[in-house]
């Protein structure tokens, strides 16, 4: 119990400080609403228009995770490529950080307009934003096996699919999760980007992203806070998951997945 | 121990290997240089006969654990000739096992499937079957009790245990061990010395045991062999002539304590004239 108090209660007195803080200079500074709702308003928001930031919420959940499992699928398998030869990371891996720094904000547009605005455009978004980091862990986890343990295969006689299946794959799981931790947050991001650009075709309906530009446009600040705030517990709960996956897999044997850490 | 320590220099061994008997594993003109040019090894001739306990030991860089890959064909020649048992090293595999300095353990394994690693590798076995050989080697290195741990949960010397055990399993003629023992204390290490020479007594293997600790190498040894460096040869060859089973007891031994000495003077004739 005390532990609890210990861990929970100074990040609880932050939240509870900037709230209260929050409130009062709305108060006090006489804030108009439609700049800057107070808590309550905001809380107010979420409570009544839970029908719509759960539907928003729904759409924007499938979105972010279609491009996330797909980043997955593409960049293990890429990585797996890239592993077989030092040739081949030096001719390619220039051209995998271009995923990495072009910005996503300039591309979804162009997706938009090649794809259609729909999920599935929405989907790709995420699943390029999704891409690098993906393929930059499990590459690494699949290249940096230890000299000795490549030896001691090499001694058995193993084959080069053994090799992989029984030392490099199992190896580069820490690694892959890693990447997964990064990539699940930043799927959510990718997902209401790509939202930003595609359109609806009911009014007031369609993913957070969507949601947040037509809070905008309607100066209905306390309902684009409320969505800000379902978009955040989307993230969340990506990370959490990721957590968890990595802690049920790993917490046999991998030192660093014992205690989830988030950093 | 009635004999004294006999001390034999010989520059290829073959004093040790009765004349008709083709030497188990035969080094001949052995060099080894690294692509930089540097040499490491340089015109090694060697002859082991089966059962031999051979240590080397030598300064850093004397090229003692490249030997040791040589022979397991981990590391190609530069020039002359390794015949394992008639076959390369590549072709031997099968009757080698290799004992890293680290355990090389893989994480993700329990001790039990870690030991039947091998066994799995080389396919033709059942599950039963490589299961009862785990659960009989475990035993024979009384590690039965963690069988179901993973490796973090163990001391450095029980992963060492769980090494052996592992190199083991396949029942091989020749046991390579790069200083297998080097990380761990004193009291662990006699602990393991013993063992080994234990299993050695059930497998009889022939054995490469690459090693800083002189007492080490004399306790453990049927020949000791001293390197030296720049380039890597065979200074000098010390013969163990003390029975095996060897027990503890060997160690306060005077004629022990005295072939400790011979060979530390060697060594350091060899570290002072390079």
């Amino acid at each position: 119990m005390k532990s609890v108090i210990k861990e929970w209660g100074w990040p609880l007195a932050v939240f509870l400080t900037v709230i209260v803080g929050w409130g009062m200079a709305c108060q006090l500074l006489k804030i108009p609403p439609y700049i800057l709702p107070g808590p309550l308003a905001v809380l107010h928001a979420v409570v009544e228009r839970r029908e719509n930031l759960w539907f928003a919420f729904q759409v924007t959940a499938i979105e972010a995770a279609g491009g996330y499992i797909l980043s997955i699928v593409a960049g293990i398998i890429i990585a797996l490529f890239f592993a077989q030869s030092p040739l081949i990371r030096r001719s390619l891996y220039p051209y995998t950080i271009l995923l990495q720094t072009v910005p996503i904000v300039a591309i979804a547009p162009l997706i938009l307009m090649w794809f259609g605005s729909g999920t599935r455009s929405v989907m790709l978004v995420a699943f390029i934003i999704c891409l690098f980091p993906i393929i930059a862990n499990t590459t690494q986890g699949l290249i940096s096996v230890p000299r000795n343990l490549v030896d001691l295969f090499t001694m058995s006689n193993a084959s080069r699919i053994q090799m992989l299946l029984d030392l490099r794959l199992p190896h580069a799981v820490p690694s892959l999760f890693i990447g997964l931790r990064i990539s699940g947050g930043i799927s959510v991001i990718g997902a209401i980007t790509g939202e930003l650009f595609a359109s609806s075709n009911a009014v007031g309906q369609g993913g957070l992203g969507y949601s947040i530009t037509y809070a905008n446009s309607q100066l209905q600040t306390d309902y684009l806070f409320a969505l800000v705030l379902t978009a955040s517990v989307l993230g969340f709960l990506f990370f959490f998951v990721v957590v968890f996956l990595e802690w049920l897999l790993l917490r046999k044997w991998h030192e660093a997945a014992m205690k989830p850490q988030l950093e | 121990m009635t004999q004294t320590p006999g001390i034999q220099l010989s520059a290829s061994g073959s004093a040790v290997i009765p004349p008709t008997t083709v030497p188990f594993i035969k080094l001949r003109d052995v060099s080894k240089r690294w692509p930089s040019g540097s040499t490491v090894l340089s015109h090694i001739e060697l002859d082991v006969a089966k059962g031999d306990f051979i240590s080397l030991i030598g300064p850093s860089g004397c090229g003692k654990s490249t030997l040791l890959r040589l022979i397991s064909g981990l590391s190609p020649l530069t020039s002359g000739g390794i015949q394992v048992d008639g076959m390369t090293p590549e072709n031997a595999r099968e009757i080698m096992s290799f004992i890293f300095q680290d355990a090389t353990l893989l994480p993700w394994r329990t001790v039990t499937r870690n030991v039947e690693l091998g066994l799995e590798l080389h396919r033709g076995s059942t599950r039963n079957s490589r299961r009862a050989k785990a659960t009989e080697l475990l035993n024979l290195v009384g590690l039965s009790a963690v069988a179901d741990h993973y490796p973090r949960q163990l001391s450095g010397g029980m992963k060492m245990r769980v090494s052996i055990a592992r190199a083991l399993a396949s029942r091989p003629s020749i046991l390579l061990m790069d200083e297998p023992f080097g990380a761990l204390d004193e009291m662990t290490r006699d602990f393991l010395n013993e063992e080994v020479l234990r299993l050695r007594e059930a497998d009889r293997f022939t054995t490469f045991f690459v090693t800083h600790s002189v007492a080490e190498a004399v306790f453990l040894s049927t020949r000791v062999l001293i390197l030296k460096a720049n380039p890597g040869q065979i200074h000098r060859e010390i013969t163990v002539p003390f029975p095996h089973p060897r027990t503890s007891a060997i160690r306060s031994a005077p004629e022990f304590l005295s072939l400790v000495g011979e060979v530390s003077a060697a060594l350091r004739t060899v570290k002072l004239n390079p």
